[in-house]
């Protein structure tokens, strides 16, 4: 066992941070690191910025923009990111929908997408959930019937985030409704601006507009726009889905955030030792995350990842969640404030929305429950 | 950076597995080892002699293997999973590693080699009634000519030591470290007691003891015993987390067999997630453990506090957490003190509570919180 990096990743980690606080657009940064919303131009602009440098996705393969960085390397391209409050590229391009392209797209999808796709001039919305398929993700119902060359699509999707903003949304729908229900579905690309496509905003619990309806009625697909082999969606959506746990304990940004709980709070923690706890028992916990996720960095040299993958998923959200509760806590009466102030004012008044909001992480991308069922099962066996 | 043994390392786990789980694979053994003074297997010990382990951290000028953290914490995880009594921890990694750290060149090699070779098990006698987890003697003083007076308790494998490594409060302040042996220690009066997790500890009274000066004579040895407490502490991490690791692979295993209401146990969601839970605990604890280790390698005290601070945080927090739910998702059987899951619990609560608990690390932490933005694990290395 070995603690230092090796001289190569030691200068890889510098590299990251000199071009993350100095050549990547400020603006930005602060907007991050005062937690305030990006807007859409400058989420584009972030990511085609990071892609400019052959940093929005270095774990696509090499031909498509990949950078066939060891596992470590790629560990600390995302910490180094967050770190700097650098918004980590659109998950649903660089790590959703990109790779699962790159793994079973046809070469006139591959040319067709992806490099719009690592560049975000084509900005995709994720549509699998369903009014009654969340975590039973398989029982959806949306329906794409042949006709002639194209797939008709009917149905509903829902808790489509950002789709608001999307220009092209990545699909499951069922084309075969005989065989069991995994095996009945298929993967489709479908152009927002078809003729009845319908996105209508879902209000959350912080006031926000984040996620959406979309509804499908009559939706003309041309048959090129399939995803693999019909009814092999499932193969893909596990593909994706596995990604999509993977990076999803965020870390940096967590503990960046508490960094910046401490600065702002330090009058209030200096008189509170029962918040200064608090304090501690997050910094060691986060730092226990951290050391996983290295362990498991280290660990999978490619092939299968550490099972202890799993963990980070769970406990990153359960930290991020528990960060900004304590934020909301520091702030106490101030979080009730509106209207003018100084930045700190300001950061306690967003502190509250922002915990409403992070209740959603330990929902999606695979709900907590269905990271422990993850865990006995494949895990431990039960 | 990686958190992988290398070849010799994994050869080292495979054989100190060997012998220490091959001796206590059946808990029976355990069982009677801890029945009767002195609490643990002469035997085994002689052996684990012979196989270099009691002598791996010290040089080889001492008499030692010379080998680094990572190797002792091999050991002690292994002792760790089998819930082995052997004094490893308390005679080799404290009471040794203070000999190394204070000791002259003649004191180092005699004791040292004694140590290593089997032939003379080693305690610290330090912790004093009425205080907790410190690094200085409060109670027990040493005069002018280095005679000891007052009591210790707590001291382990008191009873059972060939020396005993006294801590006491010098003539001019400060925290000294005396050696007493022979006839001295024949007059010491010490009353050995088993603890609740099967070992032993000793109450010792000194009366004008004659001892010897661990070291430079009238040495203010505070902060070397500081060091060497968490070192301990990091080891001792160790050996909770291999406890730990057995607990969570008996409760699977258990899941999977006892059979209730007709099905086996693991049918039933509300304890799987608990299972899955468990292993968090272990994982993260496993992280937080193995950087712990690898820090003591760097070298820098001021880190290794830091490091032990965290380690002894997250495996007390975590020590708990897997300890409690063991006894509890295997129901009644693990009340008994002929299974072996809730001793496993009982042995982790007493790690926890030899070098200090969470609150302990906590209120350490605490004090260091303005000095730091973000924790960074690896900048406590130079680079590779
Ligand atoms: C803010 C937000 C954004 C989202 N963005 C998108 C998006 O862009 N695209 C998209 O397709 N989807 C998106 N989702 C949907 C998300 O993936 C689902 O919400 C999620 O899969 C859970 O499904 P559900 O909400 O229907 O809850 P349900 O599946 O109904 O679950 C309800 C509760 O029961 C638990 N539960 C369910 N099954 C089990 C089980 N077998 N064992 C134990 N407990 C169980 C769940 O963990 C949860 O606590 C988003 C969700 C949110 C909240």
């Amino acid at each position: 066992m070995q603690l230092a990096l090796t001289e190569d990743d030691q200068a890889f980690r510098e590299e990251m941070r000199t071009f993350f606080t100095t050549t990547f657009p400020e603006e930005i940064r602060r907007t991050v690191e005062e937690g305030r919303e990006l807007t859409r131009e400058q989420i584009v602009e972030s990511q085609q910025a990071l892609n400019a440098a052959g940093l929005a996705v270095p774990h696509w393969p090499e031909e498509w923009g990949g950078r066939g960085w060891s596992e470590l390397k790629r560990h600390i391209w995302h910490e180094e990111m967050q770190a700097a409050s650098v918004p980590v590229p659109l998950a649903f391009n660089a790590s959703m929908i990109g790779p699962v392209i790159a793994q079973f797209g046809t070469q006139e999808q591959k040319e067709k997408f992806l490099p719009k796709t690592a560049n975000l001039d084509i900005w995709w919305s994720q549509g699998f959930s369903e009014p009654d398929a969340g975590s039973d993700l398989a029982g959806l119902r949306t329906t794409a019937v042949l006709d002639g060359d194209d797939w008709v699509v009917n149905g509903q999707k829902t808790w489509t985030t950002l789709g608001q903003y999307g220009d092209w949304i990545f699909t499951l729908v069922r084309t075969d409704p005989e065989v069991k229900k995994q095996a009945g579905i298929s993967m489709l690309l479908i152009d927002m601006t078809s003729p009845g496509v319908e996105v209508r905003p879902i209000e959350l619990i912080d006031g926000g507009h984040e996620v959406n309806e979309v509804w499908f009625t009559d939706v003309r697909v041309p048959g090129e726009n399939l995803v693999g082999e019909v009814n092999s969606g499932w193969t893909q959506a596990k593909f994706l889905l596995g990604n999509e746990r993977v990076g999803v304990a965020p870390v940096g940004a967590t503990k960046r955030v508490l960094a910046r709980a401490k600065e702002l709070g330090a009058s209030i923690l200096a008189d509170d030792p029962l918040l200064r706890a608090r304090v501690v028992e997050l910094e060691n916990e986060l730092l226990a995350l951290e050391l996983t996720a290295l362990r498991v960095a280290a660990h999978s040299a490619g092939a299968e990842p550490h099972p202890a993958s799993s963990v980070l998923k769970l406990k990153g959200t359960e930290l991020q969640q528990a960060v900004s509760e304590l934020v909301v806590d520091l702030g106490g009466p101030a979080t009730l404030a509106s209207g003018e102030g100084d930045a700190t004012l300001e950061w306690y008044r967003r502190s509250t929305p922002t915990y409403l909001n992070l209740r959603k992480a330990s929902i999606y991308g695979g709900s907590n429950e269905i990271q422990r069922q993850i865990i006995s099962r494949n895990i431990l066996g039960l | 950076m990686d958190f992988t043994y290398d070849d010799e390392q994994t050869a080292l786990r495979d054989a100190v597995r060997g012998l220490v789980g091959k001796a206590y694979a059946d808990y029976e053994q355990r069982r009677r080892a801890t029945k009767e003074d002195p609490g643990f297997d002469e035997k085994l010990w002689t052996q684990m002699a012979e196989m270099g382990l009691l002598g791996l951290p010290f040089s080889e000028d001492d008499g030692g293997v010379g080998a680094g953290p990572v190797e002792i914490g091999i050991v002690c995880r292994e002792l760790g999973r089998v819930l082995a009594p052997e004094p490893y921890l308390s005679s080799v990694v404290l009471a040794g590693g203070l000999v190394s750290a204070v000791g002259t060149p003649e004191q180092r090699q005699e004791l040292l080699g004694a140590l290593s070779g089997g032939e003379s098990v080693l305690a610290f006698a330090h912790d004093e009634p009425g205080h907790r987890w410190s690094a200085e003697a409060h109670d027990v003083t040493a005069d002018a000519s280095g005679a000891l007076t007052g009591t210790k308790d707590g001291v382990l494998h008191g009873a059972r030591a060939d020396v005993l490594v006294v801590s006491a409060v010098l003539p001019d302040g400060g925290t000294g470290l005396f050696l007493v042996t022979g006839d001295a220690l024949a007059s010491v009066e010490r009353s050995g007691y088993p603890t609740f997790d099967g070992g032993r500890a000793a109450r010792i009274t000194f009366d004008a003891t004659a001892a010897t000066p661990l070291g430079a004579a009238a040495a203010d040895v505070t902060t070397s015993i500081a060091t060497v407490q968490d070192i301990t502490r990091i080891m001792a991490a160790n050996e909770a987390l291999g406890a730990m690791q057995t607990q969570l692979r008996a409760t699977t295993e258990y899941l999977k067999s006892r059979k209730q209401f007709g099905v086996t146990l693991n049918t039933f969601q509300a304890l799987t997630f608990r299972a899955a839970d468990m292993y968090t605990s272990v994982e993260l604890t496993h992280s937080m453990v193995d950087w712990a280790t690898m820090v003591v390698a760097a070298g820098d005290p001021a880190q290794v506090a830091d490091a032990a601070a965290r380690a002894g945080l997250q495996v007390s927090r975590a020590g708990r957490h897997v300890g409690q739910e063991a006894i509890q998702l295997h129901g009644g059987i693990a009340m008994t003190a002929e299974y072996n899951v809730g001793t496993f619990t009982a042995h982790l609560t007493a790690l926890d509570h030899l070098l200090g608990d969470a609150g302990h690390h906590l209120r350490a932490l605490d004090a260091r919180l303005g000095d730091h933005g973000v924790i960074d694990p690896l900048d406590r290395a130079a680079t590779a």
